[in-house]
């Protein structure tokens, strides 16, 4: 047996798995989206546009998700920011191991039981009912937007902290003893060194986080209430309730388009980042 | 500085404590903090529809990280020893499987295999022999294993390429001019040093399965998984049974995920 056979037939588990469960139903969601919706709730097969036509009538869960999706990315960042500068910079390298592995075990556990923790929390008996004794009567936390970000902002804290300390971990800290020692205040030398290098962690990370927001339901379906709800969620209604299999197809092909389009923004972005950043490590 | 990473720690880990906390709480709410108490596990561990699911989401969880890590060092040491357009098609096919949404997946698979199922059973009843009743294919089980490996072998390459990529090729090429079969250096030499990795991707790819509920909501038909059904417990209404499960659940992950980490970490020292 030759090496190229060999290596074929170690591929070809894998590839077949990929070719049936991967290639083809991506297809046929793209020739469903083109075609019409059968009676009985399947798809007839045509060649028409009138299901991408009739997309502004889930315009709602696609507002929805383009604002909170961004939002909650930011939101998420901001709070990342500094936790992973001081994993990073400040952290005794003693405990900077497990103060990390400790960031990311959470986002490997269950997101659905870490969202129901929060449905305890600001739920009617719980935080509320707490503020209640405190004369802080009639206060509703659950299923506004607000919970909704707060779900995200758990959920997905771990993923924008993870790329932007592997980012300033590696950050020459001579870099910031020079900046010091040429008298730069340290708000100065965070400002014009520390945050212009980590600036491919940022961007890595909002990209993770944003990517994973635009197809999140569990969160909005849970802490959302009806009421804020994302394109996932209108998925769910199309396929599993509504059984409207070409207009769902139509939705979630524009969904990953839009997906699509944001990582080549961010790509080039970042690309252009990448050349500003030589500029500075050759200074 | 310290202040705020210490506030950003209990914000990650309070509400799992809570959770924790009010399972072996006696009271129903979170207003209520009573005595100690078991009896939500329990109710938890004596509920027939409980255990159903939990049966199933073990066997979903084993079966397909089981095939994900085999399938998957499979296709990562092939990768090893190839270049071109074959590679290429191989990156695609990972960088799709990754960055494409849960959801889209679960709904791809979903109408897919529908699809699939209703031109495949007519043909299987045809040739079928009279008389008896023919098998019919349809959503279930087999469908959601097949959905979770996929997703999963790709997470296993990204794993296992890693760690041979940071292999030593001096010990291999040794192996090889000391006349070692193609199959006895990958024994003896490749598979030892990538073995941590293998059972890193092995338990992670486990974890994740068992938490999954977007994609099994789409795949797993009549099938209810465990989080399938705690998300319709948390639909009917909030009981402390679900701290039960819920704590359960998150211990599950957090043991295979430290002997993941642990793991992970012991393979990368040895090489070095």
């Amino acid at each position: 047996m030759t090496q190229r056979t060999r290596n074929w037939l170690l591929l070809a588990p894998a590839g077949t798995w990929f070719l049936v469960m991967l290639i083809v139903p991506l297809t046929v969601v793209l020739i469903f989206s083109f075609g019409e919706r059968a009676p009985a709730g399947g798809v007839v097969p045509a060649f028409t546009f009138e299901q991408y036509a009739n997309l502004p009538a889930r315009w709602a869960a696609f507002k929805n998700t383009m604002t909170l999706a961004p939002v909650g990315t930011l939101a998420a960042l901001l709070i990342a920011y500094p936790l992973a500068y001081f994993l990073a910079v400040r952290a005794d390298p003693k405990w900077k191991t497990i103060l990390l592995v400790l960031v990311i075990v959470p986002f490997w556990t269950s997101i659905l039981i870490r969202s129901y923790a929060w449905i305890f929390l600001l739920g009617g008996r719980g935080i509320p009912a707490l503020l209640g004794w405190f004369g802080l009567e009639g206060i509703r936390l659950i299923n506004t937007p607000f919970s909704v970000l707060i779900g995200i902002i758990y959920g997905y804290l771990p993923l924008m902290v993870f790329p932007i300390f592997v980012n300033l971990d590696r950050l020459d800290k001579r870099l910031l003893e020079a900046s010091s020692d040429l008298g730069a205040k340290p708000w100065r030398t965070f400002m014009q060194i520390t945050l212009p290098l980590s600036i491919p962690g940022i961007a890595t990370g909002c990209m993770l986080v944003f990517i994973l927001l635009m197809g999140e339901y569990l969160i909005p379906a849970l802490l959302g209430g009806g009421k804020v709800f994302f394109v996932g969620n209108a998925l769910v209604d199309l396929f599993l309730q509504s059984r409207n299999w070409a207009f769902g197809s139509a939705v979630a092909v524009t969904l990953v388009v839009i997906m699509l389009i944001t990582v080549t923004i961010y790509m080039r972005l970042i690309n252009r980042l990448g050349a500003s950043r030589e500029d500075v490590s050759i200074m | 500085m310290r202040l705020y990473t210490i506030c950003v720690y209990l914000f990650l880990y309070i509400p799992i404590g809570v959770i924790a906390l009010f399972s072996f709480n006696s009271g129903r709410h979170a207003s209520q903090l009573m005595g100690f108490s078991t009896k939500w596990y329990g109710k938890a561990l004596n509920n027939p529809f409980v255990m159903e699911a939990l049966e199933t989401s073990l066997i979903v969880a084993l079966v397909s990280a089981t095939c994900a890590a085999v399938f998957g060092t499979m296709a990562a040491v092939a990768l090893q020893g190839i270049k071109g357009p074959v590679r290429t098609v191989f990156d695609g096919l990972i960088y799709v499987a990754v960055m494409i949404p849960g959801i889209v997946i679960g709904i791809a698979t979903l109408i897919g295999l529908v699809t699939l199922f209703d031109q495949l059973n007519p043909l299987i009843a045809a040739i079928w022999p009279e008389g008896f009743k023919p098998p019919k294919l349809h959503m279930g089980m087999g469908s959601l294993i097949a959905a979770h490996t996929m997703f999963l072998m790709a997470l296993v390459v990204i794993i296992v390429r890693a760690r041979l990529a940071g292999m030593d090729r001096a010990l291999t090429e040794a192996s090889s001019d000391l006349y070692a079969s193609p199959f006895g250096t990958f024994r003896q030499v490749t598979l030892p040093l990538i073995f941590p990795a293998i059972l890193a991707g092995f338990l992670l790819s486990f974890t994740f399965s068992f938490d999954d509920f977007i994609i099994a909501f789409f795949v797993a038909g009549s099938e209810t998984t465990l989080p399938i059904y705690v998300f319709s417990s948390i639909r009917r209404g909030v009981t402390p049974e679900i701290n039960a499960i819920g704590t359960m659940v998150l211990t599950v992950s957090l043991i295979a995920l430290i002997a993941a980490q642990i793991l992970m970490r012991r393979g990368g020292k040895e090489t070095k």
